[in-house]
């Protein structure tokens, strides 16, 4: 049953969603290939047009996959399901533990957490890397301005400090005047 | 009861005008909430806001939600916690939705297909900048770089659920044991105080 496989990847998503969008895609990308949602490749295009919304990535992916899975009750049940855990876990943290964040325990928790959320996200970025084809080292005109477009994208975030929707926009023009 | 009503509106309605602005992060807000929530409704002052977003940051979810839906509860209790959330969530929802449904309809185009070859690399360029953003508050010293140094390979045989479990674990262990032979832990510091925060949410 697909919505339940959507609902149900999701909601555990929710809760543990710590370090920002990127370090969610690991869990979605295992998801996405045990299910059979879609390839690898139209799931990053998915994360590309959630990256181009405003809204958290994670949930805009989520919307996402789960759109073009089920359509719009996919939709509708995959943001419930990303969304709940944030609303039990706010609720709580704001009933009972409002000094959350000054416990030493948690303090520790984030300690291991945080390198690992980078780990997450480093796993992500060569997983994508291998299944868009950036690990071909092969001399063709297509890898070489793959292996340019990663460096200048990567120039842009970095020393430019573009905003990344312009980014995505100005890579899709380029794409459009190389590869069509 | 007309009263409450009024108010849980006035709740929705406000995070529904802020959320668009959420491009890449929900401290993209801040000004906003200052805006509207601080100045122009007086429900909460600056301060508040401010540990909002710190106590936000230590919750799994985005600093966006977490942080309308504190707010929220602030203000109006379980209801306007539900207000405010989905004041923050339904505008997003419907642009993200609007864009992939037209993605969806015209992803066939040579043109869309070709743009996309290059933006998926774009894509991978943005989450090796996330990488690199969020290492630069998790990696404070020898212990926290072995962690990320082994988390990457474990990855490859464990699901994600567990390497997170781990790492929480591994942090407590490492504290605890730290704590036992008589090191002293470095004062954190306060993520409210330090705007380039750990979640990487300016991406």
């Amino acid at each position: 049953m697909v919505l339940w496989e959507l609902f149900h990847t999701f909601f555990s998503m929710g809760f543990l969603s710590f370090g920002g969008g990127y370090a969610m895609m690991p869990f979605i990308d295992a998801a996405v290939t045990k299910y059979g949602w879609m390839s690898s490749e139209q799931l990053t295009n998915m994360i590309a047009i959630a990256g181009m919304s405003p809204g958290p990535i994670a949930a805009n992916s989520a919307i996402l996959v789960g759109y073009s899975t089920a359509g719009i009750s996919g939709a509708i049940l995959s943001a419930v399901a990303i969304l709940l855990p944030s609303v039990i876990l706010v609720l709580t943290v704001a009933t009972f533990f409002i000094k959350w964040h000054h416990n030493p325990l948690v303090e520790a928790i984030f300690y291991g957490l945080k390198p690992l959320v980078t780990s997450l996200i480093i796993f992500a970025a060569i997983s994508f890397a291998q299944s868009n084809h950036l690990v071909a080292f092969d001399i063709s005109f297509r890898s070489i301005s793959l292996w340019l477009i990663f460096a200048l994208s990567l120039f842009a975030f970095l020393k430019l400090r573009w905003n990344p929707i312009y980014v995505i926009v100005l890579s899709g023009l380029l794409g459009v005047t190389l590869y069509s | 009861m007309k009263e409450l009503w009024k108010t849980l509106f006035q709740i929705f309605w406000t995070f529904f005008k802020i959320s668009p602005v959420t491009f890449g992060g929900g401290f993209a807000m801040i000004p906003l909430i200052e805006k509207e929530i601080v100045e122009k409704r007086k429900w909460l002052d600056s301060e508040e806001v401010a540990d909002v977003f710190a106590l936000s940051q230590s919750i799994p979810g985005a600093v966006a939600i977490n942080s309308a839906t504190f707010i929220g509860h602030r203000i109006g209790g379980v209801k306007g916690a539900l207000a405010a959330m989905m004041g923050v969530s339904v505008p997003t929802f419907l642009i993200v939705l609007a864009l992939g449904a037209s993605y969806l309809f015209i992803h066939d185009h040579p043109k869309l297909e070709a743009a996309f070859v290059s933006i998926r690399v774009t894509i991978v360029a943005i989450i090796v900048y996330a990488a690199i953003k969020i290492a630069k508050t998790a990696i404070v010293d020898k212990t926290t770089f072995c962690i990320m140094l082994a988390g990457v390979p474990a990855l490859f045989f464990v699901h994600p659920i567990v390497s997170i479990l781990l790492g929480a674990l591994t942090g407590v262990l490492v504290v605890f044991i730290k704590k036992k032979m008589g090191y002293q832990q470095k004062k954190k510091n306060d993520p409210a105080a330090n705007p380039d925060y750990f979640m990487g949410a300016g991406i």
